[in-house]
């Protein structure tokens, strides 16, 4: 999100983060420069998953600590290649000449200078990656902080709050955190099959789903809104639409998504046969539905469906047009996705459908 | 130039080229163990599979040239990643550079074949079946499911993907079949080199007088032997997993995921060094002979080469900080990259130590060798970036690390290759490659690559993530991308001059001699094509230029060395 206004922003929430603070003054003059150079590519600065614009305390110790090694090894990058420059310039055969020049065949001062200041710089680097690695991974959690289990499947995600006794999918609702009211929200990583990953650029790293090897990560953003993000380790025929949106919510707005999402499902008489359908059909084998006879947990729980701005991990609006083309055939939007389709007949999925949309 | 100076022997009547049937020349090339004709073969099965996984490359880059696109099906393009990635690593890297390496070492060495000549050509059919049964997935692949054609799981083939449970069909099997069998061609080849570089070498050629070039082909051969054997051991455990209720990887039944990862990761970083040496290598010859000096520091050459050796088999994991090690196995490995930084600085430098003070001649070669200095530069410090952990949190399999590892194997490796290939051509075949194809070559093929690669690193700052067959078009990816995707027709119509002029310079190319460089190892002593036995009388060196030595009668090499 590579706008001047964000730099700013930037700009004005690098120092309260702590670290390198010192250093980051010269840095964040460093990063005008992809900054500027970025918004002739980027033509959608507010979906961006960009790196770099970091909105919560992970990413922008990241993104401090890569503002400085960019510094570094972009002096480096400068002096060797203009030395490169140089010898083609000057050092270039110019019309031939029978006569070689004089041979050097090396020079120990010359030798031991050029390794001892590689040495010095990667203990540079080293320690200040040292001391980010264990900012970042072992932070202390705090009391306040929100739990939110995540279950990676193929081709779509499972959110479980255990204490909220919310179970949802794709679209991961977390509260802002503020100074003044931190709230960071810790994700405990699992896989139900393959590797997956978990990257909100703007949040955090990525840190990965493995069955087996359940993993740890946290981000406390400082912004409200709506951030993107995608599975990012390959597994199987839809990694692509394997996105992830997270909101970001104000303290009011997730406190009453919170108790929508504690509710059991709607029960509107005026859809029953839809619900008939539904509950007759495989459907129920694979979906939940609380308060219903649907107790499937292999596809994305359908309680609060409708509270959901998209459908299969982002491949499709929530819309009941895009309802209805999913439960046809969901290979529309997916090829490859794991739910089969029905062989309904479009009465049926129009009732089915009309029924998904009472549940909000 | 200077041939006349040189005590070359023409070649003995016999060896002179003859009319032969073809059928006749054919068979001459299946049953031969002569270490040039096995290294011409593994250069032209290397060709030939360069353009194919190019050609997949083409295909993958189309598919992404726009958001949404519908040019292949999400199952196909896993087939092209995966078959892309493959193809390059085992078919395309790993042979050329045994190819180069059994051209050279015994002409390098004044020897007159490697030291197991039908080991070398076993190994060669070994890895040239291994291609095969690669490719023959793709009609062998339908399983008893009806299911899979080429291997789609990626070329690093993440457990428990591969599992029978997630990739039914036989295309997995194909996969791990063809890496173990060309894995056994390629223990042999390096196990010849290692037993030619310390037995064959001629009177008075000690390890410190070796050309570098020798010297990185024998470290490269001790690393592989090193690092293909766990490979191998991960297919073969993969394979009982899958057939044989093994539970190695399949964490259903409680197997490691992450266990697979440090089997191929024991591997797989290794390997990078065992595919950039030799580019180093190449770099080592052509660097000097162009730029008309010594190499410079060639001791501290030798052993920031066993340093990199060394130091590279301690990596592994910087291709696993995001799996969740603990944050002092993490702070390790970031250290023990960032390492590999130092021995790497000191080759840049000797190298631009080597030009300073030169008088260098940009022909071809020397264009590509520059070329590849600049871009193993570029490459080595996005390497730096990808070494600080948190840094690779977000970087890791995004865009960037394509950008950083194509920086690598294209910007540095295939630019050697393509150095070496137009340096060695007139020894291999007698005849010159048009230096007029040749600019136009290097120059389309560096613009299409900047083109391509640079644009890459920026797409993965902006968040995209590797092995996707198509994005959404509202994240800022698309002009990018379709940039990255024109890259790369630019460079498709480089390499496909340089093709041509393989085959138009074969038959229409300057003569060559035996010299044509003015070059300064033993190879360009050999008449040229060398004949079946290299050298008519056996060579005596006294130091690490023996040409130059003959050359300058009153300014030898061995008043000077240390
Ligand atoms: C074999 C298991 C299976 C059956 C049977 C099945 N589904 Fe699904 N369904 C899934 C899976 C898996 C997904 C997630 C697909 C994805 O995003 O990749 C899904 C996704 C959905 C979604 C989108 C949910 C979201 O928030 O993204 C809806 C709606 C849905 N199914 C409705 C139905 C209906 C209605 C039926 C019965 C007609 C049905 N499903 C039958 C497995 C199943
Ligand atoms: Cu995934
Ligand atoms: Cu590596």
């Amino acid at each position: 999100m590579p706008s001047l206004e964000n730099l700013e922003w930037n700009l004005r929430t690098l120092e309260p983060t702590g670290g390198l603070s010192s250093l980051r003054l010269t840095a964040s003059i460093f990063s005008v420069l992809p900054a500027l150079a970025l918004p002739v590519f980027a033509q959608h600065p507010e979906t961006t998953p960009t790196t770099l614009a970091p909105l919560s305390t992970p990413a922008h110790e990241i993104f401090g600590l890569s503002l400085f090694v960019l510094l570094i090894t972009g002096a480096i990058f400068f002096s060797v290649a203009g030395l490169l420059v140089y010898v083609i310039i000057r050092y270039r055969a110019r019309g031939e000449s029978e006569h070689e020049p004089a041979q050097v065949y090396g020079s120990v001062q010359v030798e031991l200078a050029w390794t001892v200041i590689p040495v010095l710089i990667v203990v540079v680097l080293f320690l200040t990656t040292a001391r980010i690695i264990f900012a970042v991974q072992d932070a202390p959690k705090p009391k306040s902080a929100l739990d939110v289990t995540v279950i990676g499947h193929q081709f779509w995600w499972e959110f479980r709050y255990p204490k909220l006794g919310i179970v949802t999918a794709n679209e991961l609702h977390i509260p802002v955190s503020t100074h003044q009211r931190p709230e960071p929200t810790y994700l405990r990583l699992l896989s139900a099959d393959v590797d997956h990953s978990f990257w909100v650029p703007q949040l955090n790293g990525k840190t990965d789903l493995i069955p087996n090897h359940p993993n740890e990560m946290w981000m406390d953003p400082q912004r409200t809104g709506l951030y993107l993000g995608q599975c990012a380790q390959f597994c199987g025929v839809e990694h692509a639409k394997m996105l992830i949106r997270v909101y970001v919510d104000t303290p009011e707005q997730f406190t009453a998504w919170v108790q929508n999402q504690q509710r059991p499902a709607v029960d509107d008489a005026a859809v029953a046969q839809g619900r008939q359908i539904f509950e007759t059909e495989a459907c129920v084998n694979c979906h939940t539905v609380s308060g219903t006879a649907a107790r499937g947990t292999v596809g994305p729980d359908l309680t609060h469906l409708m509270s959901r701005a998209t459908i299969a991990a982002g491949a499709a609006l929530n819309t009941p047009e895009n309802l209805h083309a999913w439960i046809q055939n969901p290979n529309t939007f997916k090829p490859g996705a794991l739910m089969p389709a029905m062989q309904l007949d479009d009465k049926q999925i129009d009732q089915i459908v009309a029924y998904l949309l009472t549940l909000h | 130039m200077a041939d006349q100076t040189l005590p070359i022997s023409a070649p003995l009547p016999e060896a002179e080229a003859q009319r032969v049937p073809w059928l006749e020349w054919m068979h001459s090339w299946v049953v031969t163990v002569d270490h040039k004709k096995l290294g011409l073969l593994y250069i032209v099965y290397a060709i030939f599979f360069l353009l194919v996984a190019g050609a997949e490359a083409i295909l993958i880059r189309i598919q992404l040239a726009w958001p949404d696109m519908h040019f292949v099906s999400p199952e196909v393009y896993d087939e092209l990643f995966t078959m892309h990635g493959t193809t390059m690593v085992f078919l395309v890297g790993m042979p050329i550079l045994f190819g180069f390496a059994n051209y050279l070492v015994p002409l390098m060495i004044g020897a007159r074949d490697m030291a197991f000549p039908r080991l070398n050509a076993f190994s060669f059919w070994l890895t040239a079946f291994g291609g095969l049964l690669l490719y023959f997935s793709i009609v062998g692949g339908f399983g008893l499911y009806g299911m899979g054609n080429a291997p789609d799981v990626g070329w690093w083939a993440y457990a428990p993907l591969t599992a029978k449970a997630f990739t039914p069909g036989h295309n997995t099997d194909y996969w791990a079949l063809a890496l173990i069998v060309s894995g056994f061609g390629t223990l042999g080849t390096a196990i010849n080199i290692i037993a030619t570089t310390f037995s064959l070498r001629c009177k008075g050629m000690t390890l410190m007088r070796m050309p570098l070039f020798v010297w990185l082909m024998l470290i490269v051969s001790v690393l592989t032997l090193v690092t293909i054997t766990p490979l191998t051991a991960a297919q073969i455990m993969l394979l009982i997993d899958r057939y044989l209720g093994g539970h190695f990887f399949d964490a259903q039944a409680g197997g490691s995921p992450i266990v697979w990862m440090h089997f191929f990761w024991i591997f797989g970083h290794p390997e990078v060094y065992v595919l950039v040496l030799p580019a180093f290598a190449i770099a080592n010859e052509v660097i000097p002979v162009f730029s008309r000096k010594a190499i410079f520091g060639y001791p501290a050459m030798v052993a920031a080469s066993v340093g990199i050796c060394f130091i590279s088999l301690t990596v592994w994991a910087h291709h696993m900080f995001t799996v969740g090690m603990t944050s002092v196995g993490n702070t390790f490995f970031v250290l023990s990259t960032m390492m590999v930084g130092i021995p790497t600085g000191i080759k840049i430098f000797n190298w631009l130590a080597t030009m300073w003070g030169g008088r260098i001649r940009f022909a071809t070669p020397m264009l590509f060798c520059t070329a590849f200095v600049f871009q193993f530069l570029l490459a080595g410090l996005t390497g730096i970036m990808l070494s600080v952990a948190p840094w690779d949190w977000q970087l890791h399999n995004s865009y960037f690390v394509i950008a950083h590892f194509h920086y690598v194997l294209v910007g540095a490796i295939v630019f050697n290759i393509f150095a070496a290939i137009y340096y060695w051509y007139p020894k291999a075949t007698g005849r010159m490659l048009s230096e007029t194809l040749g600019k136009w070559h290097f120059w389309l093929f560096l613009i299409g690559f900047h083109i391509t690669f640079d644009t890459m690193h920026f797409v993965g700052l902006l968040g995209m993530p590797r092995s996707i067959y198509t994005y959404e078009p509202d994240r800022g990816w698309n002009t990018l991308n379709l940039i990255i995707s024109m890259g790369g027709f630019v460079q498709a119509i480089a390499v496909l001059l340089f093709a041509w002029n393989l085959i138009y310079s074969y038959v229409r190319g300057r003569a060559a001699g035996n010299d044509p460089w003015d070059a300064w190892t033993l190879e360009w002593s050999t008449p040229s094509p060398p004949p079946a036995y290299n050298f008519a009388i056996d060579p005596v060196v006294r130091s690490r230029r023996p040409l130059w030595d003959l050359k300058h009668p009153h300014d030898p090499d061995w008043k000077y060395e240390r």
